[in-house]
This record gives C-alpha cells, structure tokens and sequence, in this order.
C-alpha cells in the first residue's frame, strides 16, 4: 500500500464527514416554511379585483407597472400583518409605492376599520375576498410582499413581516437596486 | 410470555387495520359532487397528489387549512370543466411551485433523489470489490530458505504428535 493512497483512505472519509456536517447544518438555520416563488421572473398574473374602499371600482394587473413597487398581502386576522404595518407606513412616507392586497378578510368594514385606525400605506387597495387573486400569486399566507420591477415583472417575494433588518436585506437591497435602474433610465429620457 | 406475545399481536393487527383503511381523507369531501365517477376519481386522486403549501406535510385532502380548502375548490372546478390530470398539475406548479406536487419532477437538482442510492450502492460495492482484491495480492511468496524453515517446523510438529499419541494409548 503506497503512502499516498493510505493518506486518501484517512483523509476521504473526513472529507465526506465535513461535507455531510456542513449540509446538515444549513439545515438547521434554513426555514423549511419561506418557499421560493414560482413566480419569480415572470410577468403579475392577470385578474379583475374590487377596490377596498370603492366596491364598484375594478383594477387589474395594469396598475402593477410604472415603476419600481411592493405588492403587500395582509389582513386584519393576521398578527404579523399589524406587527409590520408600523413599518409598511415608514416605508411608504419615504416614497416606497405599495399596493396592498387584502387576502380574503372576515368583511370589508374590518378592513377599512384597520387602516383607519392604523393608516394606510397603500397607493392602491385591492380586495380579494376569496383569495382568487392571491391564488394566481401563488400566495400561501399572509403576510407575504412581492417585488415588482417597472415593467410589470415579478422579481422576488418575501415570506413573513417586512421590518428594518428585512428591508436592509435582501428585499430592500433589490428594490433600491431596482429605483436606481429607474431612476436612471427616467433620466435618460428626460435629456 | 403468551400475555406479551398477545399484546403484540393485537398492535400489529391494529397497525394492520389503520393502514388499510388509508387513504382516509381527514376532511368532509360531502360538498364535491360529481356527475360522472371518472372526474370524481380524477378529484380525488389529484388531492392526495397535491401537497399543501401552508402546512408542508399534508396533502390538500388532508389539511383542514384554509389554502387547503381554496386548492381543493379550485382542483374541482377545474376537473368540473373537464381539465385532465396534468392541466391541474400544471396549473398549481405554475403558481405554487414544484413543493405543492408530491411527485417531484426529474430535472438536474431533483436527480439526485432518483440516482444518490444507486450511487452509494455502488461506491459501497467498490469499495469491497477492492478490498477483496487487496486482500488476495497480499499473499507473499515464499523465499527457499523460507520453504525449508517452514517444512522442518512441520516435520517437527507431527514428530510431536505421534509422540504425543504414542504416550496416550
């Protein structure tokens, strides 16, 4: 038995271990519950939906392009959705553009209620009061924001409450990414 | 010991019991009426195939979830309409991902699912085939001198032996 081939009969093993102990341990901090969307890269879906305040008033997907924004999904039976709202509202008196989806709520009233009380965040209020919507999103829960780029395009999705560390992450980091871009193309046709 | 032995019968029998009356389906289908029995066991099939998103290890038959629900009316319209097995499967990959269908596809991550067995079998196979082999190269040769060492010690040895067994009769 030569010396080398001894030294990868040793060594091999370890490796393997190191290897599977690093795997596992991703494992651990890895959140099995934050599921990747499908949607990513792709065009919002279509829909029709009601407005919150206006029943009689319809938007569609039109209205997610223009510019850089959030499509944030809530409602008033879900505890994280009023732990982020405090935040959602910072955000949008710093410019950010939000559009909330309300995801199949107990009425209409309780919705308005909550952002009388709370404020309203949103550019733009959508009621989906049987989840369709929220369906084609691929939405499993609430509250979930999506980034959308100005053309319409779904470019990432964040599970769970959006807060400071959130929105210093990834999801913030993408959509000032985003702006930039914006920003910048705007510019480019303004001269 | 036959006490024991009974108690274990009765628990395998039960066991035995509990999965035979599976697949039960943990929430009230009641609602789901089907005109012809071919959609309805297309309905059914596809809510046990369906995972839900929310709650991970249920299929949407199973959950009592609200998403559950929400995917199981929007499978029985489809099937109403008279989408075929893949168009629903389809539709809810397009929207939820791969997660919710607990057949996972074969592409290039999911492979390893499919070929990782096979290959540890076979590492494990090599590994004794080589070893076997390692085994059989390490019988030496003897050298001459070794050869008449080794015959003087047997000679010897049966010498005893015959001493021995003279003694003894």
């Amino acid at each position: 038995m030569s010396k080398g081939w001894r030294w990868a009969v040793l060594l091999l093993p370890l490796l393997a271990f190191i290897v599977l102990v690093g795997f596992l341990l991703r494992g651990l901090f890895s959140d099995p519950t934050e599921l990747s969307s499908a949607l990513v890269g792709k065009p919002v879906p279509q829909f029709s939906v009601p407005d919150l305040y206006q029943p009689e008033q319809q938007h569609t997907q039109a209205i997610l392009q223009g510019q850089p924004m959030l499509l944030n999904v809530w409602a008033t039976w879900c505890p994280t959705c009023r732990a982020e709202h405090a935040y959602l509202n910072k955000l949008a008196a710093e410019g950010v553009a939000i559009v909330g989806l309300n995801y199949k709520d107990d009425s209409r009233d309780k919705a308005v209620n909550w952002l009388n009380t709370l404020g309203d965040p949103y550019t733009v209020n959508l009621f989906d009061a049987n989840g369709s919507v929220a369906l084609e999103f691929g939405v499993y829960g609430a509250p979930e924001t999506f980034l959308i780029d100005a053309q319409g395009q779904i470019r990432y999705r964040h599970v769970g409450d959006v807060n400071e560390r959130v929105w210093r992450g990834e999801l913030g980091e993408r959509y000032r990414s985003l702006m930039q871009e914006f920003n910048a193309t705007a510019e480019g046709t303004d001269s | 010991m036959m006490g024991l032995f009974r108690a274990l019968l009765s628990f395998a029998l039960v066991l035995t019991a509990l999965v035979l009356v599976a697949p039960s389906h943990g929430q009230n289908l009641e609602a789901y009426q089907f005109d012809e029995p071919a959609q309805e066991a297309l309905f059914k099939e596809l809510i046990d195939e369906l995972r839900c998103p929310k709650c991970q290890n249920q299929s949407i038959a199973d959950s009592n979830a609200e998403l559950a629900r929400d995917l199981r009316d929007r499978t029985y319209f489809m099937v109403k309409e008279g989408a075929t097995k893949q168009e629903v499967i389809d539709f809810m990959v397009a929207r939820y991902g791969d997660f919710v269908h607990y057949q996972p596809p074969l592409t290039f991550v999911t492979s390893i699912l499919w070929w990782g067995p096979i290959a540890v079998l076979a590492i494990g196979g090599l590994v004794i085939l080589f070893r076997v082999r390692q085994q059989r190269s390490t019988e030496v040769e003897l050298s001459d001198d070794e050869r008449v060492q080794l015959a003087t010690l047997r000679s010897e040895a049966t010498a005893r032996d015959e001493e021995k067994e003279g003694k003894e009769s």
